[in-house]
C-alpha cells in the first residue's frame, strides 16, 4: 500500500461504507482526497473535526470518513453547522456541499454564514448540475447549455459563487479546480486554518449528466478542459474582462481579517454577566 | 413535575413564562425568526441567555433556525426554537429529520389565525393537526398544549425533559391568548425543578453502536467531540447510523422510531381532569379554551348540572387511553375549539358512537368564552 493510499485509509470508514456512490471518474474523490491531505497537515484529531453536509452526490461524502459526520437536509447543511460551532467552538467544522445544495435551495444560508463570518470551512464542488437526480440545471449551469430540465438550451444565466462569496462578507474565499490537485490541496489546508468563514469552490466535472448532454467528452477530456480554462488570479490581474470570459480564476480571491463570530458574542456574554452582577 | 415555588411573585406574560421554564430546564441555545405572536420570546432569550453561558442567534428564516437548534443539541447543549404558523411550516422539513435522526430538541408554537398569513395578532388553535402531520412521512411526535402562564413555565421544563428522555423533538402548542396574557407567577427554586439529561453512552468508542435498539427504545446519544465519532442522517438509516435500503434493516428502525414512545406512554400521555367522577356531560378542551371551558363547567354545576372537563395537556400522541372510559360513562360530550374542528374529530374516531360527540368552532381570531360553552351545556 502506498504512503499516501495509508494516509486516505487513516481517515476513511473503509471496512464499512465502501464502493461509494460516485460514478468512476468522478471529481469527488479528488476533493476528498484533497480535504483528507489538508485535515491530517493541519493536526485536527477526528474527534474534533465535524464535517457536515447537504443532500446529492457531494453531500454523500460525510458517510465516508471517520469524523464526526452530518448529513442534514438539502441546502441546509450551514445552518446545522451553524448551531454546532456556536454550541461547541473549539470544534472545526468543515461543510461540504454541491452547487445546487450551496447556491440554490440553501443560497439564502449561504449569504447570511459568510456575512456572520463564523469560523466555518465550507466546501462547494461545483458541476454546473444536479447529478443525482439526472442532471438538471442548477444555478451555475451556463447560458445555453444542455440538461434533463433545458434539452432546448439553458436561458438563464449562471453566477459565481466565489464572487458572491467575497461580496457576501467571507473572510477567505479560493477556487481551484479538481484538475489542479496541488493547488487544492493548499486552498483546502488553508481554509481551514483560516479564522472566520472561509470558501473553498472547486470547479468539477460531472461527465456522467453535464459532460454527456453537452457533448463534452469522457472525464479525462473535462479535466483537460479545466486545465485549458484555468487562470491563476496574479495572471487573472492582468488580463482584460474580455480576454477573461469563459476562463476560471483559481487561487485565493481574498483573504482578510474580519471579526469572528463566537469571539464577538463571547464579548456579549461578559457585558451582559456583568450587567447580571451589577444588579 | 410542579416544583416547589419560592421568591416573589412576577407578572409574567405566557412567553416570558416559556423562556424562564427554558432556562431552567437548562436551555441554553436558542436560534429564531421574528413573529408575531411569538417575539417575546427571542427578545428575553437573546437578553438572557448570554448572561448563563449560553448562545442566542437569530437567524436568516425558521428553516435555518431549526437546523440551527438540532445542530447545537448534536454538540451537546439543549436547544430551542419558537415561531408562529407560517414559521411553523417552514420548520416541518427539519423537524422531519429531528425525528428520524432522533435529536432532543424544543419547538415552541404560538399559534394565530390561519391559513397563510392569517391572522397575524389573533388567537387560533389551526396548528394541531399540522403539529401531527405537518412533516412528511410517518413518524411519532409529542405534543404538549399550555393554557396558562403557569402551564407555559412547566410544559417547557416537561417539553425539555421528554425530549431529552426519548431523544425526540417535541412542540409545545401555545396560543397568543396564553403567549400575551400577563398572570402572576412565583418562579420555582431552580433546585427544586425536576430536569433530565439525555443518557449518554459509557461503553468505549469502538463499541458503541449509535442506534442499536435498547429496553426503552432509546440508544444513549454520544455527541459531537466526545470520542463517539458516528454518522447522522436524515436517509433511514442501520444501527450505526448509515444509510441503507435493506427491509430488514428498514423495518426495525421504524418500529423502534415508534415503540420509543409508545411504550412510554405512561410518562407521555398527561390530562387534566376537573369533576369528570361523576359528570354526565363532558367538555374536552386544550390550550386558552380550557379555561373558558373550566369556568363554563364550574357554572354549569351551579345550576345543577353534572358537567367536567378533561383538559388534554398531551394533544399528541393522543390520550386516548384516558379519554376512553369517560366516552363510556358520560351522555355527551363538547369540544369547543378555535379552529373548524381538529381535536373533535380524534374525539370522535375514539368515540366511535359510544356517546354523542358535538362541537363548538370560533375560527374569527376571538377567545371562545364561558358563556359560550356554559349554553351548549344547558341544552344538551
Amino acid at each position: 500500500m502506498s504512503e499516501v493510499t495509508k494516509l486516505i485509509h487513516k481517515y476513511l470508514r473503509h471496512e464499512k461504507k465502501f464502493p461509494h456512490v460516485w460514478c468512476p471518474g468522478c471529481g469527488n474523490g479528488i476533493v476528498l482526497g484533497a480535504l483528507i491531505r489538508a485535515i491530517d497537515r493541519t493536526g485536527f484529531s477526528k474527534d474534533d473535526i465535524v464535517m457536515v453536509s447537504g443532500i446529492g452526490c457531494a453531500g454523500r461524502m460525510s458517510v465516508y470518513v471517520d469524523f464526526n459526520t452530518l448529513h442534514t437536509t438539502h441546502g441546509r447543511a450551514l445552518t446545522f453547522a451553524t448551531g454546532v460551532k456556536l454550541a461547541n467552538p473549539k470544534l472545526q467544522v468543515i461543510v461540504v456541499m454541491g452547487d445546487g445544495d450551496a447556491t440554490a435551495i440553501g443560497g439564502n444560508h449561504f449569504i447570511h454564514a459568510a456575512r456572520r463570518n463564523l469560523n466555518l470551512t465550507a466546501i462547494i464542488i461545483n458541476n454546473n448540475i444536479y447529478g443525482m437526480t439526472g442532471g438538471q440545471y442548477s444555478p451555475t449551469t451556463p447560458y445555453g447549455a444542455k440538461s434533463a430540465t433545458s434539452m432546448y438550451g439553458h436561458v438563464e444565466h449562471g453566477f459565481s459563487i466565489s464572487e458572491m462569496a467575497v461580496t457576501a462578507g467571507a473572510a477567505m474565499v479560493g477556487r481551484g479546480t479538481v484538475y489542479h490537485a496541488t493547488l487544492l490541496d493548499q486552498l483546502m489546508e488553508a481554509a481551514i486554518k483560516k479564522r472566520g468563514f472561509a470558501v473553498v469552490e472547486v470547479i468539477s466535472h460531472c461527465h456522467t449528466q453535464f459532460g454527456a448532454k453537452n457533448k463534452l467528452g469522457d472525464a479525462v477530456e473535462m479535466l483537460r478542459q479545466q486545465k485549458k480554462l484555468a487562470v491563476r488570479v496574479d495572471k487573472a490581474k492582468t488580463m482584460s474582462p474580455e480576454e477573461l470570459a469563459g476562463k476560471i480564476t483559481i487561487g485565493v480571491l481574498v483573504d482578510r481579517d474580519l471579526p469572528v463570530y463566537t469571539e464577538e458574542y463571547q464579548k456579549i456574554r461578559d457585558a451582559a454577566r456583568a450587567a447580571m452582577m451589577e444588579k | 413535575m410542579n416544583a416547589e415555588v419560592t421568591g416573589k411573585p412576577k407578572l409574567l406574560q405566557g412567553n416570558e413564562a416559556v423562556v424562564e421554564g427554558a432556562l431552567a430546564a437548562g436551555c441554553r441555545f436558542f436560534a429564531g425568526y421574528p413573529i408575531t405572536p411569538a417575539t417575546e420570546i427571542s427578545e428575553v432569550m437573546s437578553y438572557r441567555l448570554p448572561a448563563v453561558g449560553g448562545a442566542f442567534i437569530q437567524m436568516e428564516d425558521e428553516i435555518a433556525s431549526l437546523g440551527a437548534v438540532i445542530g447545537a443539541s448534536l454538540a451537546g447543549v439543549k436547544a430551542m426554537t419558537a415561531t408562529s404558523g407560517p414559521g411553523f411550516s417552514l420548520m416541518q422539513e427539519n423537524l422531519g429529520f429531528a425525528c428520524v435522526a432522533e435529536v432532543p430538541c424544543v419547538i415552541v408554537n404560538v399559534m394565530r389565525g390561519g391559513p397563510s398569513t392569517g391572522l397575524p395578532t389573533r388567537v387560533s388553535q389551526g396548528d394541531v393537526m399540522q403539529a401531527r402531520w405537518g412533516a412528511h412521512g410517518d413518524h411519532p411526535i409529542i405534543v404538549l398544549a399550555a393554557a396558562t402562564t403557569r402551564d407555559c413555565f412547566d410544559l417547557t421544563v416537561t417539553a425539555f425533559n421528554l425530549s431529552e428522555k426519548y431523544r425526540t423533538p417535541v412542540i409545545l402548542l401555545t396560543d397568543e391568548v396564553v403567549a400575551h396574557t400577563r398572570e402572576k407567577l412565583a418562579l420555582p427554586a431552580p433546585e427544586t425543578v425536576e430536569v433530565v439529561d439525555r443518557l449518554r453512552p459509557t461503553a468505549p468508542p469502538e463499541w458503541y453502536v449509535p442506534y442499536a435498539d435498547t429496553a426503552s427504545g432509546v440508544p444513549p446519544m454520544g455527541i459531537f467531540g466526545d470520542g463517539y465519532r458516528y454518522h447522522v442522517t436524515g436517509l433511514i438509516h442501520d444501527v450505526h447510523g448509515f444509510p441503507t435500503e435493506r427491509p430488514d434493516e428498514i423495518v426495525p428502525f421504524m418500529n423502534r422510531l415508534f415503540r420509543k414512545i409508545t411504550q412510554h406512554f405512561d410518562d407521555i400521555l398527561m390530562v387534566e381532569a376537573e369533576m369528570t367522577a361523576d359528570a354526565e356531560i363532558l367538555v374536552v378542551a386544550y390550550g386558552s379554551v380550557a379555561r373558558s371551558a373550566r369556568r363554563a363547567v364550574k357554572e354549569a354545576r351551579e345550576q345543577g348540572i353534572k358537567a367536567g372537563l378533561l383538559q388534554l395537556v398531551t394533544l399528541w400522541p393522543f390520550p386516548r387511553r384516558l379519554l376512553m372510559p369517560l366516552l363510556r360513562q358520560v351522555r355527551a360530550v363538547l369540544v369547543p375549539e378555535l379552529n373548524m374542528g381538529q381535536m373533535s374529530r380524534e374525539v370522535k374516531r375514539v368515540n366511535q358512537g359510544m356517546t354523542r360527540v358535538e362541537t363548538l368552532n370560533r375560527i374569527d381570531g376571538h377567545l371562545i368564552t364561558p358563556g359560550e360553552i356554559l349554553e351548549r351545556l344547558l341544552i344538551f
